[in-house]
């Protein structure tokens, strides 16, 4: 990165090169955009905390997770940040087909996750622990939720460009494009690190 | 440096290299056709500014039929429940669809010009946000049509607006049209940050930007960091209103000061995010018409960052009777009291500019200076709501009403209002008549002043915000009668704003636009030519200090005193450039856009209706991808500029 943080060339082609931070548009916009993600998660797992010994009459917390099982879903995703990396320095290399399987492995390893989740999810419900069923449980299923939907969103955009690489249109020069979905995947993870803190290793209130 | 010359020919065979867009591009040209798919900043600008101007118009209305109900005891012009929409919606109207775009407006506008670039950095984003803010409004106003329109106050406190004390869809309403326009919201900070911090010309250094720039950003970073706290609690609210979620259901146990809690941490920047534009402009127009620098620039920067900052820490002051416990209590006092503390620094660094300057009482000039006095009026009135023994007799009182008028009016409004004045010529490319401007700026402000003066001596006797009637015999009668008066005095101000637009315009036809400069102005956007060509500036400007364009305008001769170097004509360019590249228009913002109202009327009406708003998004989405980056056929001078389209960009 070196080389373009010193644009101080004179006459610069590029206005971007005028009084810029040498980050390009489209990654700045991404780092930006999960500054303001930052804000949502902190919201919500606020929430979260301020809700979590409220079960009312239904299952708390420390009596229904699975935390052997939700560790080995966490330990899958945060691997996934490992292919996502894998897949980039491929990309870097001009190694298209290790950037193909190591994309396709990222959006695989996020679908276990995500799998993961549903089964965690259905079990609850099937011990009581329903979306309604006490301010802790809306609290647990929508921060929950929102993360599994982002990284449903994560998935789609590497599938996105999985198939665009499978027509030819992912190509070495492109290989920001790949930095910057990164950049988003490893930031749900990191997300998933606080949410996983937050709800599963802090002792719970049990009933 | 400037823009290259490509041909046209090369151009076609680069396209036909590299098939990389599925859709065509629309070829702008003119008409309706170029303005529904316009990705041009300026027009985006004069696009937010109409709209809210629209909207101003609805929420001025609403303003009068509250104004008439209370103008006698026991009014009889509006039901209680109607009394509570018309509020509501008041709010909701003016601090969302108003003040919110308007500052929008000017800053799309004025932006990319004073940082002396070609746009924004992501110019279809930019068409995006606009046709998703335009989506948000009306989808909320169509809550009229419905008959049902939110009537929970602008803050809509939880668990009021659960669904067991607001049955009816008039709050879902609320929730999901203001979770639309804080989409656009978002997407314009993101945008118009990457804008100042990559877009600068060659030179400009973040201390060498015009102050209202500054504002700007710091407003992009406030929004950037509030709005994800509102979309929380706006789905919360909604998932309990909908799906039967239990935050804000005491009886399940929750906390009924959590809607209170995250509506104002977002509520307070909030208020950040409506005043600051308007001390930009004020910044801008005192020093041009004062002949005289801006007083302490850094001071000014300084002091707005750290409004920026101390806002996040002054939210619980809206919730002293909430019971949030005396620690809580005295901790927001005085981080309450503190922040008027950098707003005093912007008063009285403008009144320095003014100290000794040669003042020119134009009309712009005349609202910048409402904008100093009327906002030192609600800023005193607000220190003595810090004061928790003193809120605690002033809440919910017209004593609010009064002070938050006085910042919001008296503050933002008026300071938009200098913009109309200072920057019409830029946009347009004549001037507003200023005999009329000048009818418009005293019976606004003397209305203003009729209008929410009263209402301090109101709050104090006890008069309650938002009750719908009150009784003879308590002393309302008078004050209330003078307020209603002074509101109407007020829609004739707005009135003679609407006739000198129209007149101005009426005289400016058939005649050549406006000549550079014509405020002997201090900017860059000033080098442009009035108005402002598509392509903003021939070459780009070599920046070198602060004021840039006053500097080649003025020197100083061998005793120090400051002399003409330049006429306006010399410095400004002709704008005749015909070589530069410019991002083609697009379909898909407004197309993309129209997705989210159907997906806000399929929750409440009918689920399929989500499901074809939800699909019409997704695919826009890939259609916005797979567009060609540009128009093959259009000039295109790829290495020239950098007004780069988000090829890919991972995020809708």
């Amino acid at each position: 990165m070196a080389d373009v943080m010193t644009t101080e060339a004179p006459a610069a082609a590029h206005q971007s090169e005028g009084a810029g931070t040498g980050i390009s548009n489209n990654k700045l916009l991404m780092w930006v955009f999960l500054g303001s993600e930052c804000l949502l998660f902190g919201g919500l797992i606020s929430t979260y905390l301020i809700y979590r010994s409220r079960f009312h009459t239904g299952p708390a917390p420390g009596d229904i997770f699975d935390i052997p099982f939700t560790s080995v879903s966490s330990f899958v995703l945060l691997m996934s940040s490992l292919t996502m990396v894998l897949a980039l320095s491929a990309l870097n290399r001009g190694d298209i087909r290790n950037n193909r399987l190591w994309l396709l492995t990222t959006a695989l390893l996020g679908s276990l996750f995500i799998g993961g989740q549903v089964y965690e999810f259905t079990t609850f419900v099937r011990e009581g622990l329903g979306y309604t069923t006490s301010p802790f449980s809306s609290a647990f299923f929508t921060l929950t939720g929102f993360h599994g939907i982002h990284v449903s969103v994560g998935i789609v955009m590497l599938m996105s460009l999985f198939i665009s690489s499978l027509r030819g249109s992912l190509r070495q020069e492109h290989s920001e494009t790949v930095e910057i979905v990164g950049l988003y995947w490893h930031f749900v993870d990191i997300v998933w690190i606080f949410i996983f803190t937050v709800i599963y290793l802090v002792p719970s209130p049990t009933s | 440096m400037t823009a290259t010359t490509t041909t046209p020919a090369t151009v076609g065979e680069g396209a036909a290299a590299q098939p990389l867009g599925v859709y065509t591009r629309p070829k702008g040209g003119n008409g309706w056709r170029d303005w529904v798919t316009t990705v041009d900043h300026k027009k985006i600008g004069i696009l937010y500014g109409a709209a809210a101007l629209f909207f101003f118009a609805i929420g001025g209305l609403e303003a009068l039929l509250i104004r008439l109900q209370m103008a006698t005891p026991d009014g009889t012009v509006l039901g209680a429940d109607m009394y509570n929409q018309v509020f509501t919606m008041h709010g909701v109207t003016m601090v969302f669809l108003v003040i919110m775009p308007l500052a929008a407006a000017f800053a799309n506008y004025l932006l990319p010009l004073q940082i002396g670039a070609r746009d924004v950095a992501f110019p279809r984003l930019n068409a995006l946000s606009f046709w998703i803010f335009l989506a948000g409004g009306l989808f909320l106003n169509t809550s009229w049509l419905f008959g049902d329109a939110p009537s929970g106050g602008w803050f809509a406190y939880a668990p009021n607006t659960g669904v067991t004390f607001s049955p009816g869809h008039g709050m879902d309403f609320y929730a999901l049209g203001l979770q639309i326009t804080g989409i656009a919201s978002l997407l314009s900070a993101m945008n118009l940050i990457v804008t100042v911090l990559n877009m600068r010309a060659p030179g400009m250094t973040l201390f060498k930007m015009p102050v209202f720039t500054w504002m700007i950003l710091v407003v992009q970073f406030l929004l950037l960091f509030a709005i994800p706290v509102i979309t929380v609690a706006l789905f919360l609210l909604l998932f309990d209103r909908n799906f039967g979620a239990n935050f804000f259901n005491p009886e399940m146990g929750s906390d009924p000061l959590l809607w209170q809690h995250l509506f104002w941490i977002f509520g307070h920047p909030e208020v950040y995010v409506l005043i600051l534009p308007s001390f930009g402009i004020v910044s801008e127009v005192i020093p041009t018409f004062s002949r005289k620098p801006i007083f302490g620039y850094e001071f000014m920067v300084f002091s707005g960052i750290a409004i920026g900052f101390m806002g996040w820490g002054v939210w619980a002051h809206h919730m002293f009777v909430s019971g949030v416990g005396p620690i809580a209590v005295g901790a927001f006092t005085l981080s309450t009291m503190f922040i008027a503390v950098p707003t005093g620094v912007k008063i009285l660094n403008w009144m320095a500019t003014m100290w000794g300057g040669k003042l020119r009482f134009t009309t712009a000039m005349l609202f910048a200076t409402g904008v100093v006095s009327m906002f030192t009026v609600g800023g005193l009135s607000g220190v003595t709501h810090a004061v928790a023994p003193a809120d605690t007799q002033q809440t919910d009182t017209y004593y609010i009403v009064a002070h938050f008028h006085y910042v919001i009016f008296g503050g933002a409004l008026l300071g938009f209002f200098a913009g109309f004045y200072f920057w019409w010529p830029k946009v347009f490319g004549h001037m507003l008549g200023e005999r009329l401007g000048k009818w418009n700026f005293w019976t606004m402000l003397i209305g203003f002043n009729l209008t929410f003066g009263p209402m301090h001596i109101l709050g104090l006797q006890g008069m309650s915000r938002r009750i719908d009637t009150y009784s003879p015999g308590f002393g309302f009668e008078l004050w209330n009668l003078v307020a209603t008066i002074g509101a109407f005095t007020i829609a004739l101000g707005v009135l003679f704003f609407a006739l000198n637009v129209i007149f101005s315009a009426r005289r400016a036809r058939g005649l050549p636009p406006v000549g550079p400069d014509p405020w002997d102005a201090r900017s860059l956007e000033w080098f442009c030519p009035n108005p402002t060509p598509v392509h903003n500036f021939d070459e780009l400007i070599q920046v070198e200090s602060l004021d840039e364009f006053w500097h080649r305008k003025y020197g100083t001769d061998e005793n120090g005193r400051i002399v003409r170097v330049a006429t306006a004509e010399e410095v400004c360019q002709k704008g005749d450039a015909t070589d530069v590249h410019l991002p083609s228009p697009s379909y898909w913002p407004v197309v993309l856009a129209a997705g989210f109202p159907l997906i806000g009327y399929g929750i409440m009406y009918n689920l399929w209706l989500c499901a074809a708003g939800g699909i019409l998004v997704v695919m826009s989405i890939y259609a916005w991808v797979f567009e060609p980056p540009d128009d093959p056929d259009g000039a295109h001078g790829h290495e020239a500029d950098g007004a780069a389209e988000p090829e890919e960009a991972p995020v809708g």
